[in-house]
């Protein structure tokens, strides 16, 4: 398969490989498999790369690494690529607890969409949502596609504190807070999960590429997991799924 | 063990290494010291590993007491350093801190980041594998903050032969004059395509100035809009240290250490990296003028930075300031 993309300069110690300028699982899991491909190469002298969208931010050391070797490098990547067949994904399963204090915004969403409270949740929970980046603060993930009927405008005024692991929505988004901070969501949800930890050696606990599912769950559930998670032990639930790509 | 204790931490100090590089893709800033030169060469001033911790203050800086006896260097901007608050102190080169003594810094008087190193480093523990500070993330460095008047601060072992210290200094060759008015070479795009041929030109034609809302985040800068084709938005794509982005609003800001790894905005260029230590020594209302280089210079600037460190090492083994041995004795 010919591919189409472009090599340009993110100044003098970064390239930026670009895709299909538009938001689609196909074009991002491109970018997934360019990362996976020039991870398998260790070419010397490249260091983190930076996935998102459509595109994929490579930076590296020029006193290793002279331009036009990466530019080869990358050339090369491009061809295995047709190699690393992304047979399944990863789909983690998020527990949350929606509504009342934990989701504060679940009637507001459910009124502007003139659907009850539990059809919100129904349809929030029956689909798979592909990481399509990682960004914003550590661990956010920028789902993709939220079914339209579900879609509320943001809060008018924002919140100046919402909790970490709140669930909610943003127009025709949805997310997760990995930590406390403002914003201006509409919160529908909880989970007691963790998704930036600075105390575990791999803090962050989705990846791009992958898919979320969310399941609900009642409090007794909720408090468990919240347990088992301040303790370290839970682990988190994970399925595979043929990719859509 | 040797600690420095914070009796005033300035207007904004915080603990930095060169960074935290391994978490990008999972939406972490790289943090580390906004001046990389400075902060290099207080290093190899006092022996240290290039990326050690050292200390950075920022437009005021602070007063600081040493419980032992202790081998420091001062670089960057100039704060007027003082020993027990009369002894003018003396930057890029080593000094002797006995017990006791206090450091003090005043106002930037030149530049605007001051770096204090030491012999052994600040011993902070390491948070997914750095022990720069990211301040609004609350992690690394000294228990994820700004420092604090109390802090007390644990100076690492070192192992240094005082002989080999004592005396060193930086030749003033290599000691960077901090400009009010700089020029900042940049790689064109990588989204220049979103922009007209004007705002190209209006980018590379005018003067901008540093705004008061600049920090270690990024410099946001006034002056001569700059004209998109259509929109300023780009669907979100990676972000590193020297991004020049421009917003819908048409002024430029200059991403640095403290960045977000992803954003929306179109890039028009990146500062080269042997530049972006002019733009950390930058404070509001200084000028800025962009020049466009091609890759293959910034890359041969890029090498001749790496070889000055070099020289300012095979330098210390040639030169010593006089009396250098009286100074090796107050070290042992």
């Amino acid at each position: 398969m010919k591919r189409d993309y472009t090599i340009k300069h993110a100044g003098d110690c970064g390239v930026t490989v670009e895709f299909e300028n538009i938001i689609s699982e196909c074009v991002n899991q491109q970018v997934i498999q360019l990362k996976i491909a020039l991870e398998q190469a260790a070419i010397k002298g490249m260091g983190e790369m930076i996935p998102t969208y459509r595109a994929l931010l490579i930076q590296y050391n020029p006193l290793m690494l002279p331009y036009k070797e990466l530019e080869t490098g990358i050339v090369k990547a491009m061809d295995c690529m047709e190699d690393v067949t992304s047979q399944s994904s990863k789909v983690y399963i998020i527990p949350v607890y929606y509504g009342e204090a934990y989701g504060p915004d679940l009637g507001t969403v459910a009124k502007h969409n003139g659907i009850s409270e539990e059809e919100v949740i129904q349809i929030h929970t029956s689909r798979d949502y592909r990481i399509y980046m990682l960004g914003f603060t550590p661990g956010f993930p920028y789902l993709g596609g939220m079914d339209a009927r579900i879609e509320t405008p943001r809060l008018e005024k924002p919140r100046t504190k919402i909790d970490a692991g709140s669930v909610g929505i943003a127009g025709a988004q949805t997310g997760i807070y990995p930590i406390d901070s403002p914003g201006g969501w509409q919160i529908i949800g909880r989970t007691p999960l963790k998704l930036f930890d600075r105390d575990k050696p791999n803090p962050i606990l989705l990846e791009a590429g992958a898919y979320i599912r969310f399941k609900p769950v009642g409090l007794k559930v909720y408090a468990a997991i919240a347990a088992d998670v301040e303790k370290g032990t839970y682990v988190p639930e994970t399925v595979l799924t043929k990719g859509e790509a | 063990m040797t600690k420095l204790k914070v009796v005033n931490p300035g207007m904004y100090s915080t603990i930095q290494d060169l960074g935290r590089k391994s978490y990008q893709q999972y939406g972490m800033p790289v943090a580390g010291s906004m001046d990389d030169y400075a902060h290099r060469v207080a290093n190899l001033l006092v022996g240290n590993a290039a990326e050690a911790t050292v200390i950075e203050q920022t437009a005021l800086g602070g007063v600081y007491q040493f419980t032992e006896k202790a081998v420091i260097s001062i670089t960057g901007g100039d704060m007027m350093p003082k020993r027990n608050g009369e002894e003018s102190l003396k930057m890029w080169r080593t000094l002797v801190m006995h017990p006791g003594d206090t450091l003090s810094f005043g106002a930037a008087q030149n530049g605007f980041r001051c770096y204090l190193a030491v012999a052994g480093g600040f011993d902070v523990p390491t948070v997914l594998k750095s022990k720069a500070t990211y301040v609004r993330g609350g992690l690394g460095g000294f228990e994820g903050r700004i420092l604090k008047k109390g802090d007390e601060i644990a100076i690492g072992a070192s192992t240094f032969v005082p002989m080999d210290l004592a005396g060193r200094f930086v030749r003033v060759s290599k000691i960077p004059t901090y400009e009010e008015q700089v020029t900042l070479h940049v790689i064109l795009g990588p989204q220049e395509d979103c922009f007209t041929r004007k705002g190209i030109a209006d980018f590379f034609g005018n003067v901008y100035t540093v705004s008061g809302e600049s920090d270690r985040m990024g410099y946001r800068l006034e002056g001569e809009k700059v004209a998109h084709v259509s929109s300023a938005d780009i669907i979100s794509d990676g972000i590193i240290r020297g991004a020049v982005q421009i917003p819908g609003h048409g002024n430029p800001i200059i991403m640095l250490s403290d960045c977000q790894t992803t954003g929306g905005y179109t890039k028009i260029a990146h500062v080269i990296t042997s530049d972006l230590w002019k733009v950390a020594q930058l404070k509001a209302g200084n000028c800025i003028r962009f020049k466009a280089v091609d890759i293959e210079t910034a890359h041969e600037l890029l090498k001749e930075e790496a070889n000055i460190y070099r020289e300012i090492e095979a330098e210390f083994d040639q030169y010593r300031i006089e009396g250098y041995q009286a100074l090796a004795e107050q070290m042992s």
